[in-house]
């Protein structure tokens, strides 16, 4: 094959004959290649007219009028991720052929017209996201508010470009004017469950970028282990992680994730999940975690955080200090989910506590306790927080601009309806739980959810600012993530950008098998959807 | 550089006073029939060990399929000697293993001897077997017995085993149809069924979506009928890349032609061999299953078989027969005026069969064992005796077991083993469950269950998620079909193992996927 493509354009009239040989083969690849854009953006306009790229001439500049120059890092990044995207590795010797024709389309103009581009900020949720991209020729020209939105263009740009017959590049004319449905479109990773090395956190965000989400939501510790090495505990990873070398984060490491998160337009939040879910905190923190007690004697092991000891809150003031500092986000997940009363209950100091605040045997009203002290520690380092449902439902007092992560499938409508009427934005992923595999094809479950379909009033509706994809990492490690979490995350991708009316999964089904091709050949190990094949299949392993 | 140097020799003697106390338990997957371990330990050191062959023995260097284990394993046993790591650390006599065996250029069979001993001593380790495909499974297990202390030092316990397989034919099916497999995903999951002892690879190589075995009678079958005809298909040289793999590793390679049903992308370079469907009196333009009633048909699949024959050297071939929709044959005219003829009637199975029976006999004619789906059984019992019949029909497989050995006919078992079907959580367990001879019958009709196969359909699966999603998954039924089903029966106590050796896979490069929370010392650093 790579023989053959090398020949055709020199030898145009032989490659012409032997069309034949495959005639219907290429024919059914290009119609479909051109209707593969995903996630679908709002407007588009395109018409049968193709103009050839060429690699040799063809350029992604900035445009005069644009705000940001060569000295935006960001875009010169993306515009050499983008040209190689579309292109291939050019350091492989193809260059000759490729030069035999000049580009009918000679370049891609990116114009950030707002006057500050933010180069070098930090994305966030009030982030403007729209773009504009005009092909013509012989110039297309991308125009967005700022950089964010020129990244999710040139990615819309990238997928419009297909190959021909003769393995050419072209883009058809189009129009597209393009914004996304929801704010927050997440990506929950875990690696506590099992460490999961940088490389393949990187590959993912490099997968999201291609999906256009734009949160990276990082559950980072839990009970089995705690990778996170920390500069003001360093005994939390050393004790805590499955090994305190080999499984850990340095903090070399979760820069380098936040910068290339960054890069691509997503932000990175870190769920530092607690009461529950901190068995490994309790490995390197002596006193942190409630002892529990097997009759009159503590039993050797250990509950949820101890919310009766000062020395819990002063650790979390000093811990959440450090957190705020290292992760530039807006936001930090306090998680507060799935907390099991029965050690509290049969320690009695918190019996003892509990007798005094006059909280009965009531222990939500423990927990709320805990919470509340814990958000206002948070709150007093500037940050804003996340928190898992329960805390909602448990009354905790929250912040105004407390965002809610709605999580159990069960009256899952119910619960949208009640955290937005006490006005409350909310994230959705309840539907979303990814690391529930069953047999077939279950991303067109993930693809029919709507989130707006519980009943509410409009402004209860403009409360919900997006959802996340969750693969929690009981059964999930490098061996395995990649290939369960694409393309069955990309459905998810569409309905939280794409417009609500953008729902028939028989043209969805087209767009995202070649969708999923295109993410093989950029060596994402993307799994298939239904018998097929790709152009290229996936060469690692 | 002093302290370092004597580092070492402390630690190994502090090292064996706390493998007294834990009693760390190196176990191997599939369980031996009869192991003994004591907690006595030797030291390896990659310097001085060597596989050498026994004086007695009947294979000796120049045998090429051991010559070529000794050097795949011992990288196995030693991965940081080949990155030039290597450390003596304990002062210890050579180690040896000799191999007393004979046979060695030929390729495993239905009859192949796999049983083995494996005597681990102080200083000497002695691997005794018929033949080098028991040779191949006692290497196996010898390398699942080392281990490497937290200094980086290689141990074995003082072991003996004696060793041989509960069913000869232990399958694992790829579907290399519904979507293509490159070459170097099948090498892989070669290597990974030896690490299983796994036996037969049941290469499902073409199907209806795509042909992607290029045929050297006829070609058109995989230019027209592959995904692609330059990259999506296996050369002859790829396939004999495939089979030679395997006999390394003391693998069969089965193909399976499936037909009459299963066969769309046949049509496309063999015009004239399915059957036309119609409609309202006319052609319809599309076609159903192979048309069982002209003569170019046989004519057809009597060139492709002995060409399989020509390329395949098992003595067994996959015919499949399953799923063979009756639609378009009963929407031909042609098709019902032979019915008639035949005096069939209405009974379209009655056609299957005379299909099936037709090429049954080429098969046996070409001194070839076929196999066929349970469906050819289940239309029509009178079939030739010593076909084996592979039940892959999920619901009451065991009155399937009963009636077919009753028959007479030797059986596999795949239904319990579709693990394509995926689920939530640690379904290897219910693969582990399985008692394939839990069916009612008499001991011979029990004996007539030759074995299993692990099935990987390809509806879902490429290259992309194939091997985490086989293993360690296959594993389980790996240790049912070779194991003593009386010492494995409890999931629980085979889970440590499991998890242990899944690790170990990652060791050696195969993705293997977890089985629960956790980690392994060696992480996968793939993506």
């Amino acid at each position: 094959m790579y023989c053959l493509l090398k020949l055709a354009p020199l030898f145009l009239a032989v490659a012409v004959c032997n069309g034949w040989l495959f005639g219907d083969f290429v024919g059914k690849q290009k119609e479909q290649d051109e209707i593969s854009l995903w996630p679908l953006p709002q407007k588009f306009q395109s018409s049968a007219v193709a103009f050839k790229l060429s690699p040799a001439s063809f350029q992604i500049v900035h445009a005069k009028q644009s705000s940001a120059g060569p000295s935006c890092g960001l875009l010169e990044n993306a515009f050499r991720r983008y040209f190689e995207y579309i292109f291939g590795d050019l350091k492989k010797p193809e260059k000759s052929r490729k030069k035999v024709y000049d580009s009918d389309l000679v370049e891609l103009q990116v114009w950030v017209t707002s006057a500050d581009p933010k180069c070098d900020d930090f994305p966030s949720l009030q982030t403007d996201e729209s773009y504009e991209l005009s092909i013509d020729e012989p110039s297309a020209v991308l125009k967005a508010a700022n950089v964010w939105g020129a990244l999710r263009g040139l990615e819309t740009f990238s997928q419009l470009v297909y190959e021909d017959y003769y393995g050419v590049n072209n883009i058809n004319k189009t129009d597209i004017s393009d914004f996304p449905r929801f704010a927050h479109r997440g990506i929950l990773l875990d690696s506590s469950r099992h460490f999961l090395p940088l490389k393949v956190i990187l590959a993912n965000l490099e997968a999201m970028a291609m999906n256009k989400f734009n949160v990276f939501h990082w559950h980072i510790v839990d009970d089995q282990s705690f990778p996170y090495m920390s500069r003001t505990f360093p005994e939390l990873s050393q004790k805590g992680a499955y090994h305190p070398f080999t499984h850990v984060y340095t903090p070399s490491d979760v820069k380098m994730v936040i910068e290339f998160a960054r890069m691509r337009g997503i932000r990175v939040i870190p769920e530092f999940d607690t009461p529950g879910h901190t068995e490994s905190w309790g490995n390197g923190i002596k006193d942190l975690l409630t002892p529990c007690y097997s009759g009159s004697s503590p039993s050797g092991t250990f509950g949820p955080v101890n919310p009766i000891l000062n020395s819990s809150y002063d650790f979390m003031t000093q811990f959440f200090k450090e957190i705020s500092t290292v992760f530039p986000d807006a936001y930090i997940h306090l998680g507060g989910d799935e907390v099991d009363f029965r050690c509290w209950e049969s320690n009695p100091d918190i019996e003892k506590f509990m007798a005094q605040q006059g909280f009965g045997t009531d222990y939500s009203k423990l927990e709320s306790f805990y919470i509340q002290r814990l958000l206002d520690i948070v709150a007093a380092t500037k940050k804003g927080y996340m928190v898992w449902q329960e805390v909602f439902d448990n009354g905790v007092k929250l912040k105004d601009d407390t965002v809610v992560e709605v999580w159990m499938g069960n009256k899952m409508e119910e619960e949208l309806q009640n955290v937005t009427r006490a006005g409350f934005t909310t994230i959705l992923s309840a539907p979303w739980y990814l690391d529930y595999i069953s047999y077939g094809q279950d991303w067109q479950h993930y693809y029919k959810v709507e989130p707006l379909s519980f009943p509410g009033t409009d402004a209860q509706k403009k409360l919900v600012i997006g959802g996340e994809a969750c693969l929690w990492g009981e059964y999930v490690d490098a061996t395995n993530l990649t290939p369960r979490l694409w393309p069955r995350a990309s459905a998810v991708a569409e309905r939280l950008w794409s417009d609500k009316s953008v729902t028939d999964v028989g043209n969805a089904y087209n767009r995202l098998v070649q969708h999923r091709c295109r993410m093989v050949k950029r060596g994402i190990p993307a799994e298939p959807l239904f018998v097929g094949h790709c152009r290229q299949e996936y060469k690692g392993l | 550089m002093r302290l370092t140097a004597l580092l070492p020799v402390r630690s190994c003697l502090l090292l064996v006073v706390v493998s007294v106390c834990v009693q760390q338990v190196h176990g191997v997957w599939p369980l031996p029939q009869q192991l003994h371990q004591s907690a006595d330990r030797g030291c390896l050191s990659p310097q001085r060990f060597s596989f050498t062959y026994g004086r007695d023995s009947a294979a000796q260097t120049g045998c090429s399929v051991l010559d070529a284990a000794f050097k795949r394993y011992f990288s196995i046993i030693f991965p940081d000697f080949t990155k030039g790591s290597g450390l003596l650390m304990c002062e210890n006599q050579s180690n040896r293993l000799s191999v007393k065996t004979g046979g060695c250029d030929g390729y495993p069979d239905e009859d192949s001897d796999e049983s083995y001993n494996l005597s681990v001593s102080e200083g000497q380790a002695v691997l005794r077997s018929v033949t080098v495909w028991g040779a191949l499974r006692g290497l196996e297990s010898f390398s699942q017995l080392v281990y490497q202390d937290d200094y980086g030092s290689y141990f074995i316990n003082k072991t003996e085993i004696v060793d041989f397989p509960r069913f000869a034919f232990r399958g694992l099916l790829l579907d290399t149809s519904r979507h293509y497999l490159p070459l170097h995903a099948i090498l892989k999951t070669l290597d990974a069924m030896a690490y299983s002892k796994f036996n037969v690879f049941h290469w499902h190589i073409v199907d209806d979506p795509s042909f992607p075995y290029q045929s050297r009678t006829f070609p058109d079958l995989s230019n027209k009928g592959a995904f692609h005809p330059f990259t999506h298909i296996y050369t002859q040289s790829d396939v004999m890349r495939v089979i030679e793999h395997a006999r390394m590793r003391g693998i069969r390679v089965v193909p399976e032609f499936d037909s009459p049903g299963h066969t769309q992308s046949w049509g496309k370079g063999q015009p004239g061999l399915l059957t036309p469907c119609y409609k309202g009196g006319v052609p319809s333009g599309s076609f159903g299953p192979v048309d069982p009633t002209i003569d170019t048909t046989y004519k057809f699949m009597e060139s492709l078989l002995k060409e399989v024959k020509f390329v395949f050297p098992d003595s067994y071939v996959h015919l499949g027969g399953d799923e063979v929709s009756f639609a378009c044959w009963q929407s031909n005219p042609n098709v019902r005026k032979f019915m008639e003829k035949m005096g069939f009637g209405k009974d379209f199975t009655k056609l299957e069969s005379f299909y099936m029976e037709s090429i049954m006999n080429m098969t046996a004619a070409l001194n070839r064992t076929s196999i066929v789906w349970q469906d050819v059984f289940d239309y029509h019992e009178r079939i030739p005796q010593d076909t084996v019949l592979e039940i892959w029909k999920g619901e009451k497989y065991q009155a399937e077991l009963s009636r077919m050995t009753q028959a007479g006919h030797r059986v596999l078992l795949s239904a319990p083993w579709y693990i394509n079907h995926i689920s939530y959580g640690q379904d290897w367990r219910n693969s582990y469950a399985v008692q394939p001879q839990n069916f009612s019958g008499t001991e011979e009709q029990k004996k007539l269950v030759i074995g299993g196969e692990v099935a990987m359909w390809g509806e879902y699966v490429d290259a992309t998620n194939l091997t985490p999603r086989l293993w360690p998954r296959a594993c389980a039924a790996a240790e049912r079909l070779w194991s003593n089903e009386e010492k494995t029966l409890n999931a629980d106590l085979a889970f440590p193992r499991l998890e242990e050796f899944r690790c170990e896979l990652l060791r050696r490069g195969i993705q293997a996927e977890p089985l629960f929370v956790g980690h392994c010392k060696h992480e996968y650093d793939g993506l």
